[in-house]
């Protein structure tokens, strides 16, 4: 139960808003990272501790990108197909990319790792290609870099125990320079 | 020219995010002198210097802070840092480099409102960026900055971060506040407006504000009215970042003076366009602002000032200046294509127009894309988009029907060259091919 395992930080979410209903959205991503994904479960916990109706949270969690209802990779690749990143090669990038996991759009993989989708423009369009793995931004990609990442991000994987839930990946630098 | 950095002040002080930085570099100089001021002589301040939102719309700054009714008890400023147009990465950049002269500048907002709470509202994507600020927004308070009794003055305001979880719709002003409130991210009816007790957030007057906006006001507040209006255009006042994006030598965000042309942003600073091409069309203001057609790198169209007034006059505008750079290996219909698929993807579906709207177009200009439509075709969005216009409870049907409209009109010969079952490959083949 998110109320029990995540008490403290719901306290200050709380804190911050005059109305227990504003708190839906960061308690959704609590939900989210607790069952891997928006369960039914997630819904009604976050729904009891807002004082909202479950349908009402559910039409929160299918409004936005973020909020996945069904079950996704340990790594969420979110890659930018819009205008100006495609100007720059993206769409190859991105078609590349589901080929060398062998998977489809919105696909994620056999071993469940990696879940790859196309997004809508990210703030990087200087910085074409790239995705965000896990909301971090992994920029100035091409297939040789991604590779690089995608084998950190296995390896990382692997070395964590089997018995740990799904836990958001650590962020990776790539190797562009931070924006400035 | 010496580059005039007003907002980008990591580019003269690397370590800027830093709270004592800041601080030593007249951080919060601007706030302090504001506590010492009356709030009605703030707003007089940012009025008179002419500081034209930055989002978008350009809507005076000063003149919006004082539509706030001062005898409302309770008020709020809301930071939008939604930034989610197509080709805009301003605000990212201030919220990473200089995240403290944003903290100042929403807090002199609410100082001349008389707000005791700030809430900036990120895009979900902005999720680290959040997480730092918050870090940030506890040194400031440490700093005596944020929260109880701000530099001795008496006056208490908070400053909280929120995150959005993907949608584009939430940059809206009223949808932000929908969505802050634990609603669907749609528009409201207006009025009632958010400065009026009954439209703002929680039905309480509020002032929603752009992110590079407020990073103005420090500056303002600190050398006057008068200094701000030496800079750019009377009409235009300031600097401006512009963000450029697509096939240029060298993407990225540059602060200049409003009035620098698109050659000087283009050629000057972003490098000129790759691989030897020939520039064919620019999109200013994103996805939203109408394409305008430009007829190599010579054309005097390039000539034109950034600035919100010389803009209009091409047809298109200004707007948030997020410059997409297309080249002549580019088929328009392609770029209404992807536009078009970015509305439809994020209408939020609550008005007919745009949500109906941008479903059809996006299916009947793949159809076009695909060899299988006729000239009729062309006729029929041009007609659809028309009808998605001033109907809706936000820009975002107006904004759809521009990929479409000004697609058409300033490059029929590319949608001409589909009918007849030609289906030509469009999409630019990969980063090298850009000139990366």
């Amino acid at each position: 139960m998110i109320a029990e395992k995540y008490a403290s930080q719901i306290e200050k979410v709380f804190s911050k808003y005059p109305t227990r209903r504003s708190a839906v959205m960061p308690l959704l991503y609590f939900a989210q990272e607790e069952y891997g994904y928006v369960t039914e479960q997630g819904i009604e916990e976050v729904a009891a501790l807002c004082d909202m109706d479950p349908t009402q949270v559910r039409s929160i969690a299918g409004f936005y990108t973020m909020y996945s209802e069904k079950p996704k990779g340990k790594y969420w690749l979110q890659v930018c197909t819009d205008l100006a990143c495609a100007l720059r090669g993206a769409d190859q990038f991105y078609e590349d990319l589901k080929a060398e996991l062998n998977v489809d759009d919105g696909g994620t993989t056999e071993d469940g790792l990696f879940t790859v989708e196309h997004v809508m423009c990210l703030a990087a369009c200087d910085k074409a290609p790239m995705l965000q793995c896990n909301f971090h931004f992994v920029e100035q990609l091409d297939m040789d870099r991604m590779r690089t990442h995608l084998e950190t991000w296995r390896a990382e994987a692997v070395s964590q125990p089997a018995a740990e839930k799904p836990a958001r990946a650590r962020k990776t630098k790539s190797k562009a320079e931070p924006s400035a | 020219m010496a580059a005039l950095n007003i907002i980008y002040r990591e580019k003269d002080i690397p370590d800027i995010r830093e709270f004592d930085v800041y601080a030593r570099n007249g951080g919060y100089d601007g706030l302090k002198k504001a506590l010492s001021m009356k709030p009605g002589e703030v707003i007089d301040v940012v009025k008179a210097s002419n500081l034209r939102g930055r989002g978008g719309a350009g809507f005076p700054t000063g003149v919006k802070w004082s539509f706030i009714p001062q005898s409302e008890p309770i008020k709020y400023v809301v930071v939008n840092a939604d930034e989610s147009e197509t080709g805009t990465f301003k605000d990212r950049q201030i919220l990473e480099n200089n995240p403290h002269q944003l903290i100042e500048g929403a807090l002199i907002a609410a100082w001349a409102i008389q707000a005791n709470a700030v809430y900036i509202y990120l895009r979900g994507e902005f999720w680290d960026i959040a997480h730092a600020l918050d870090e940030h927004i506890e040194s400031a308070r440490r700093g005596g900055m944020v929260g109880q009794n701000i530099n001795g003055s008496g006056w208490n305001c908070e400053v909280y971060t929120h995150l959005g979880a993907g949608a584009y719709i939430c940059g809206e002003e009223s949808a932000l506040l929908e969505s802050l409130e634990g609603k669907l991210g749609q528009p409201r009816v207006r009025p009632p407006f958010p400065a009026n007790k009954g439209g703002g957030l929680y039905g309480e007057p509020s002032v929603i504000n752009n992110v590079e906006t407020l990073a103005n006001v420090p500056w303002i507040i600190v050398n006057g009215a008068d200094a701000y209006k030496q800079i750019g255009t009377e009409q235009s006042p300031g600097t401006k970042v512009f963000c450029v994006s697509g096939h240029v030598e060298k993407p990225g965000n540059y602060e200049l003076p409003l009035g620098t042309t698109l050659r000087e942003l283009l050629y000057t600073h972003a490098g000129g366009i790759p691989n030897g091409r020939q520039i064919k069309g620019i999109l200013p203001s994103g996805g939203s602002g109408p394409i305008i057609r430009v007829n190599g790198n010579e054309d005097p169209i390039l000539d034109t000032p950034l600035t919100y007034e010389d803009m209009a006059k091409t047809g298109s505008i200004l707007g948030s200046a997020s410059v997409i750079v297309i080249d002549d290996t580019v088929d328009a219909t392609w770029v209404a294509s992807k536009a078009i698929k970015f509305f439809k993807h994020e209408s939020c579906g609550k008005c007919t127009p745009c949500r109906e709207g941008t479903y059809w177009l996006d299916k009947t200009v793949d159809r076009i894309l695909r060899g299988e439509a006729k000239e009729s075709d062309v006729d029929l969005i041009n007609d659809v988009a028309k009808n998605m216009q001033g109907v809706t409870l936000c820009a975002l049907g107006d904004f759809a029907a521009n990929p479409i409209i000004y697609t058409i009109k300033n490059f029929p010969e590319d949608f001409k060259s589909h009918l007849g079952g030609k289906s030509t490959p469009t999409a630019p083949k990969s980063a090298a091919a850009a000139g990366d």
